[in-house]
Parts: C-alpha cells; sequence; structure tokens
C-alpha cells in the first residue's frame, strides 16, 4: 500500500521547556487504520495538532502524497483533504446538522445560504456511510454518539481523505463504539485514510490495521498491530512493566457518611435535572457513580458539596448539607477532586506550594509564631512533604503549576485534598486525560483512603476504571437512579452500558432494597 | 526555568521603559529647536537640584498611595477605579475637618484622620457591595463612584468647609500643629512618606504571608477555585476594596495634611488614575510600587522642568506615559522570544 502522508523529524518544544514532540517519525498508508497511542503527554496531540496547523512545528516537515506541504493553519490542512474529529466537539448547538457541517463553506445562491443544496449534500453523505442524520435536527438535540457522526461528516464534507479522531471512544457507550467502528470500517473500505488516537489497547487491537507507539515526546515505533499484543503495546508504552490495580481488599462499610434521601434539584426552566435521588455513602467503601455526562451527575456533585440549593434531604455525617457552607462542609472532613483541575482544581499561575496550601490556610496549622503570619518554613515542609508522598515529579516546591503535565496537576490536586481530615472523598473524573501510572497511583490513593475509613463517591466515564475501582456501582440515567449493583466486579461494561442509555432499569424497590438492605 | 520566566516579566518591562524614552528623544528632536538642552532636562532635570529631587519624592508618596491602594484591588482580581474619588474626599473630609473643629488638640487631629480614611473607604466599598451582593461590575460602578465623590465633596466644600473670607472655594487655613512634619529639610517631604513606606511592608506581608492575603489573591487569580476550596468569594473581594479604600483616604490625608495649606481641589486630582499606572507598572506586586512610582514620579517632574526650560510641552510626556502603558501592557511582545530562546534552552540541553 501506497504511503499517503509522512511527518518528517518533527520537533517541538513548549514555552515551559517541555519537549512534546522530539525527532518523530510518522507515516500512514493510504486506507489504512493507523492507530497513535502513548501515553498523556507523551505528545499525541501535539503532533496530531502540528499536523491539522493548529500548532506550528519547530523543526521537521510534512508529506502528502510525496510532496512537502505548508500547513500553518487549520484551513491548510483541510484543503490538504485532512480532517480533524476533536474529543471535545466544535458544534453550535443552536445549529442544525447541516448547518453546522457546512459552517465557513456554505453554498450560496445570489446573497443568501442556499440550503436545500447543503441539506441535500448532506443527506447523501450521511446515507452513504449510514450515518443516520437527518439535516434539519437540531445539534443541541443530539446524543453523543450523534454528535460525533456530525463532526466525521462534517470532515467528509470538506472532501478529507486522511481523518484524525481524538480519542473518540472516550465519550461513548460500548454500543455506541460498537456502532462507531463499524462506519470507520466502511470509509476504510471506501478507501479513507483514519488516524485513531487512543488510550485503550482493547479497542486498538480490535480496529486498526498498525499502531505507532510515542513515549515523552519520541516515536518508539510502528508496527502491525497484529503483531503484537495489548501487553506489548501497553509495556512500549510505559517504558517498563507496570503492575496496576486489579484487585483490592474486600470493603469493610461502617457508618452511613453521605446520606441522600429523595433529593431533587429542578433547573430554572423547569427541567427536573435531579428526581428524588436515594444514596448513600458509608465508611470504609467506593461506590462508583455510572452515568453519560450530562444526566445529573454535575447537580448531584454541586449538591453534595454545597454548591447548589435542593429539595429533599442530603446528609454528611448526620447533619444536614447547606448550601454556600463550603468552607464548613470541608472543615467537617469533605473532600473534593472536582472534574476540571485547570479552572477548579487548581490556580495555573500560583506555585505548587501555593496550590498546596488552599485548604490548609484555614486552620491554624501553618501559622508562625507571629500574629497572622504564615510560617515558611512550616509551608515549605508541607509542601515538600506532600510532593514526596504522592509521587509529584517536579524540580522544587516553587515551581509554577502551569508547567506541571496533567497527571502531576492531579497529583498536586489530590495531594491537597487528602492532607486535610477526610470522612468522605469526592472524586469526579479523577483519571480524565491524564497517564497509565498517574492514574493507577490515584486509584491506589482511593483504596487507600477507603482502608483508612473515608468512604468515597467516584464519579467516571471510565467503565473500566468505575468496575475495578468501585465496590457498588450506582448508574444515574436522566436524573433518576435507575440502577443500583451491590458487587462492582461482577458487573460488566455492556450491562452499565444499557443502564447508563436508558435501555434497562431495575424497580425503585430493588434499588432501595439493594441500598438500605444490608444496614436498615 | 522559573528565574528565566521572571527575567522576562522583568525585561518586558523595562523594554518597554526604555522604547518609550527613546521614542520620546525622537519626538522631541522633531518638535525642540534645542533638542539636547530638552533631553538632558528631562533625563536629568530632577536630579539636579535638592529641591527637584524633593518634588520628585513628593509626588512619589502620593503614587504609592493610590499605587498601593489599585493593587490591593487589583490583586483580587477588582478593578475599582474609585481610588480616584477616595483619594479625593480623603483629602477634602480630612482638610475640612481639621481647619473647621475645635476640639481639643489631638482630639481634632484624631477625628479629622479618621474621617479621611472613612470617606475613602466608604467610597471604594460601594462599588465593593455592589459587587459582592448584586455581582454589578465594579468598573462601570466606580467609575461612576468618581463623580459622585467629586459632587458630594464640592457640595460639603460649598456649604460646610469653605472659608468665605477667603477669594476662592477653599477650606479654612489648616492650623501649622496639625500639619505633617518634613523629614528632610529643604525640601516638603513629609512624614506620610515614611508612612505609605510602612504601609507598603505590611501590605505586601498582609498579601503575601497571612491567610486572607493568599485568599484575596487565589480569588483575584481563579475564583471558581477559591470558591471550591471554601473561601468566601465575595466577603473577600469586598474586604479587598475596603482596604484600597482605606489606604487611598489615607493616601487624600497625608496630601493635604503634608502638601498644602488648605484644600482647594474643585476637580478630581487624577492622581487615583496614575495609581492605576503605578500598579500596572509594578505588575501589582505592592512590594514593586515605590518603584515604579518613582519613575512615574521622575516622569513627570523631568517634564515639567523641561516645560519649563524649553520649548517641548508637557503634553508629550502624557503621550510618553500612554505608550509605556500601552508596551508594559502589551506583555505578549516578548512571547515570540521567550518561545525562541526556550527552544534553544532545551535543545542545548538535548
Amino acid at each position: 500500500m501506497e504511503t499517503v502522508l509522512e511527518m518528517n523529524g518533527i520537533s517541538k518544544v513548549y514555552p515551559n521547556g517541555v519537549y512534546a514532540n522530539k525527532d518523530v517519525d510518522f507515516s500512514v498508508r493510504k486506507g489504512e487504520i493507523h492507530a497513535l497511542v502513548g501515553e498523556n503527554g507523551a505528545g499525541k496531540s501535539t503532533l496530531m495538532k502540528i499536523l491539522f496547523g493548529l500548532e506550528q512545528a519547530d523543526t521537521g516537515n510534512i508529506k502528502l502524497n510525496g510532496e512537502i506541504v505548508d500547513i500553518t493553519k487549520p484551513g491548510d490542512a483541510i484543503d490538504l483533504g485532512i480532517g480533524m474529529v476533536h474529543q471535545h466537539f466544535m458544534l453550535v448547538d443552536s445549529l442544525t446538522v447541516a448547518e453546522n457541517t457546512a459552517l465557513g463553506t456554505e453554498i450560496t445562491k445570489g446573497l443568501f445560504i442556499d440550503k436545500e443544496t447543503i441539506n441535500k449534500k448532506v443527506k447523501e453523505i450521511s446515507d452513504l456511510y449510514n450515518f443516520a442524520l437527518n439535516p434539519n435536527d437540531l445539534v443541541g438535540d443530539l446524543s453523543v454518539g450523534s454528535k460525533q457522526r456530525v463532526e466525521i461528516l462534517k470532515t467528509l464534507y470538506r472532501s478529507a481523505k486522511v481523518i484524525i479522531l481524538d480519542e473518540p471512544t472516550a465519550v461513548l457507550t460500548p454500543q455506541e463504539t460498537k456502532e462507531l467502528f463499524e462506519r470507520l470500517l466502511t470509509l476504510k473500505e471506501e478507501g479513507h485514510t483514519i488516524i485513531f488516537i487512543s488510550h485503550k489497547l482493547d479497542e486498538i487491537k480490535q480496529i486498526t490495521d498498525r499502531v505507532t507507539i510515542l513515549r515523552r515526546g519520541e516515536m518508539i515505533c510502528t508496527v502491525n498491530t497484529k503483531d503484537v499484543t495489548e501487553r506489548e503495546i501497553s509495556n512500549l508504552m510505559i517504558g517498563d512493566e507496570v503492575d496496576l490495580l486489579s484487585k483490592k481488599s474486600d470493603p469493610n462499610p461502617k457508618d452511613t457518611i453521605l446520606d441522600l434521601a429523595g433529593v431533587s434539584y429542578t433547573l430554572p426552566d423547569g427541567y427536573k435535572a435531579l428526581n428524588d435521588i436515594y444514596l448513600k455513602v458509608r465508611s470504609g467503601e467506593i461506590v462508583g457513580l455510572a452515568g453519560i455526562e450530562g444526566n445529573g451527575q454535575k447537580e448531584l456533585i454541586d449538591i453534595i458539596t454545597g454548591f447548589l440549593p435542593y429539595e429533599g434531604s442530603a446528609k454528611f455525617m448526620g447533619e444536614p448539607i447547606i448550601k454556600d457552607e463550603i468552607a464548613e462542609l470541608r472543615s467537617r472532613g469533605l473532600c473534593y477532586i472536582p472534574s476540571d483541575r485547570m479552572t477548579k482544581g487548581a490556580i495555573l499561575s500560583m506555585s505548587i506550594e501555593e496550590n498546596l496550601i488552599a485548604n490548609r490556610v484555614r486552620g491554624n496549622v501553618l501559622h508562625s509564631n507571629l500574629p497572622f503570619i504564615l510560617s515558611k518554613e512550616k509551608i515549605a515542609k508541607y509542601a515538600d512533604e506532600s510532593i514526596e508522598n504522592f509521587d509529584i515529579r517536579t524540580d522544587s516546591r516553587t515551581t509554577p503549576m502551569s508547567m506541571l503535565s496533567g497527571g502531576n496537576m492531579q497529583k498536586v490536586v489530590v495531594a491537597r485534598e487528602f492532607s486535610d481530615l477526610s470522612h468522605m472523598v469526592v472524586a469526579d473524573q479523577p483519571t480524565r486525560g491524564i497517564d497509565v501510572v498517574a492514574a493507577d497511583s490515584i486509584h491506589r490513593m482511593l483504596v487507600k483512603k477507603r482502608e483508612e475509613g473515608a468512604g468515597v463517591l467516584l464519579v467516571s466515564a471510565d467503565l473500566e476504571e468505575l468496575i475495578t475501582v468501585s465496590d457498588s456501582i450506582v448508574v444515574i440515567y436522566s436524573g433518576e437512579i435507575v440502577a443500583y449493583l451491590p458487587k462492582a466486579e461482577e458487573v460488566t461494561q455492556m450491562q452499565l452500558g444499557d443502564y447508563m442509555l436508558g435501555a434497562n432499569r431495575m424497580d425503585a424497590n430493588t434499588i432501595r432494597r439493594n441500598l438500605y438492605g444490608k444496614t436498615e | 526555568m522559573e528565574k528565566r520566566n521572571n527575567f522576562f516579566q522583568v525585561a518586558t518591562t523595562l523594554i518597554a521603559v526604555t522604547i518609550s524614552l527613546l521614542l520620546a528623544c525622537i519626538i522631541i528632536l522633531f518638535v525642540s529647536a534645542e533638542p539636547m538642552n530638552a533631553i538632558s532636562t528631562l533625563l536629568f532635570g530632577p536630579i539636579r537640584s535638592l529641591r527637584n529631587f524633593g518634588n520628585i519624592i513628593e509626588l512619589m508618596t502620593t503614587f504609592m498611595f493610590t499605587g498601593l491602594a489599585i493593587s490591593i484591588m487589583f490583586q483580587a482580581g477588582q478593578f475599582n477605579v474609585s481610588v480616584e474619588g477616595a483619594f479625593f474626599l480623603g483629602g477634602l473630609i480630612s482638610g475640612g475637618l481639621i481647619s473647621t473643629l475645635t476640639l481639643p488638640g489631638p482630639i481634632t487631629f484624631i477625628v479629622a484622620v479618621t474621617g479621611g480614611v472613612l470617606a475613602g473607604a466608604i467610597v471604594t466599598s460601594i462599588p465593593g457591595v455592589l459587587k459582592a451582593k448584586f455581582g454589578a461590575s465594579e468598573l462601570v460602578s466606580s467609575l461612576m463612584m468618581n463623580y459622585v465623590a467629586l459632587y458630594f465633596g464640592l457640595f460639603l466644600l460649598n456649604n460646610v468647609f469653605r472659608d468665605h473670607s477667603f477669594g476662592m472655594l477653599a477650606t479654612h487655613k489648616i492650623p501649622k500643629k496639625y500639619k505633617l512634619p518634613v523629614i528632610v529639610p529643604g525640601t516638603r517631604i513629609h512624614l506620610g512618606f515614611i508612612l505609605v513606606v510602612i504601609l507598603i511592608i505590611v501590605v505586601t506581608l498582609f498579601l503575601f504571608r497571612t491567610k486572607t492575603g493568599y485568599q484575596i489573591r487565589s480569588v483575584g487569580e481563579n475564583t471558581t477555585f477559591s470558591k471550591y476550596t471554601g473561601v468566601k468569594i465575595g466577603k473577600t473581594v469586598f474586604l479587598a476594596q475596603l482596604l484600597g479604600g482605606i489606604i487611598a483616604g489615607l493616601g487624600g490625608t497625608s496630601e493635604i495634611l503634608g502638601m498644602y495649606s488648605r484644600f482647594q481641589w474643585t476637580s478630581l486630582p487624577q492622581y487615583g488614575w496614575d495609581g492605576v499606572i503605578v500598579a500596572l507598572l509594578a505588575g501589582e506586586k505592592p512590594q514593586n510600587v515605590p518603584l515604579a512610582a518613582f519613575f512615574l514620579a521622575y516622569l513627570r517632574i523631568g517634564s515639567d522642568l523641561m516645560a519649563r526650560a524649553t520649548d517641548v510641552p508637557t503634553e508629550l510626556i502624557i503621550i510618553i506615559q500612554a505608550v509605556i502603558i500601552l508596551l508594559v501592557t502589551a506583555s505578549a511582545l516578548l512571547s515570540k522570544f521567550k518561545q525562541r530562546s526556550t527552544v534553544k534552552e532545551v535543545i542545548g540541553d538535548a
């Protein structure tokens, strides 16, 4: 098969001095599905951003069909037939499928947009690849899987021959993933080339022809997928063998820490984001909360952490949770790892040290002998201890947060939250977008907290993580708890997927019985 | 790595200052018939006599007060510009009270200073409360607040504090015994200078070494984060603006009691806006305020001398200031150089 695209000797250094790519060679053949794998921070996204013109390489060149091309902006890449589907969709919710698809390249009739022609063209492409999209549907009303199809359709509409998919399955349920793969195979048969960025090795084995492995910005190798095992790929990615958390001790649940009874929340527009939620977290257990994003998890967490008002009863350590009494909740032992570490979990412009003390300054543990003044020595000692205990990779405690990789940044957040008194940990997507090793160490920290007697509520879109780390799993769908599965290790991803999609649900009594059976 | 980043921050400011001074010299070359004389007066005039140098320190004292007041609010992410009004009203209330009240000695002084500080605190607090309670943009309300402060002040001046025997709109004479003592003979440098230096040390310690200071900075850097760690946002934002107002009110008081024999401003003195310039030059860091204030005062005095001694108008200096602010705030200027140097350093290491 002929090589369609080549990237030679690509290097890219970020302003913080980190090599994102170092002399990377990468080539893909016509009509193949090519996996690009590596830990987070290995340089996959940067390499693809360079290919798509979102970033400029410091050295190296790109060849398309044997000719050197100059890609300085996404427009150049699109003109050359390269399309990219980002992890976070670039769609306008208030526009229709056809309008989103044509945005920026509208066909016009005189001064006006020729809607009919656009709709017809969109419909043709959608039918050709079996995308099942209606050009006139509003994108805001579509499911995540359909939105992703709109993104792919967008690249095809711009006659892309090479399509980059950045972690396309991260947001999908197992069922949607299966459908996506079928469509990718159709595209491949039609002669399209697909670059598939992923963390998930089983998916790579399942669908790709070849795989290129990056580690710390460098290209390690490109191999035929069928010649390697998942284990081999994982070892190449990480560099040395790792022993990921697989089994843990049995839970030893005791007192109820968090008790939600009949909690509801209505949005200002009248939509019930949460409806009559019953949920219990006891000390010494990890409860996993599964659900497709946007089914009420965010509201639920905001209520538990004191950010939203609610109807019903929500108690932490036996006392009702009061909105905006966040400092009080925190000092009673509620720890919170927010899903968005960039805005909610850290101050990027401040140092590691200053980020670590955010919750500690409240008490008097960091005070010096002088009135009001904080002790530099105590802060330094505390920061150094945290860096050591939580294995934060940095040269100094005064390094700004913005210079850390995602995994290390998350470790700072975890270190801060875990250092305080903790009866309960609310962990919202604690390992999203961070590499396997860092994720594993965060999993172990959660399990350790549980063994120390804290209750943990783990919210995650990563079903594998939910099943391995949690003791029991609760599924939320459309603002309601639709399943309570007391034994996480007996749950399959497909089974969870059915509950998450609303294809299946337990009746309310079974849920209650499962929930309260053991204690009452 | 961190050192290099600091270096770039300092370098940005220095380059901006140098470019703008060069630009000033070029403009002078074009407009002046005696350019060498003009440039040397601008650059060296302020240090040619003790009196001129004294003028710099006097003006610098004023700039330090307002620059510090603005800095503390900027640290909390609050673009409250009513320091202008707070400084004015602080000066008017203290000057008015001290020249009108006839309470026994020290009590008059204490009441007048307290009044000045309170006036400043109230002026900046109003936008602070509106922000904390209703989320009203502090920029808009503080801009409006300046007019309220001005006209309320003029009302008081006209109807309460006015000395009708004096030819112009002014308060009575401030009794000698209440004036802040001069600390360097031969100049008008007064006790206010020492006061503001102490304030700067205290505020620096407060912002960087105390819990509340840390919370003010964290709210300024990232409000969402601060809320998630349990900081009361409204309270913190209000506190920063209150403190700024106190400092501004005290600044106005120090200005009137240190430099003038009566209060007779009938329009806003613009020192609040100078404070914005100082705070920007200082990178919002109180410990850098003295240097920034000195620079701006030097520039002002130099340009005044130049305007008096040569044919170059003072307006030119306003242009130069504008250029400095533009250049300093456009910190993106150096990002390209920074990227190149980073690439070099890392590739060099590898």
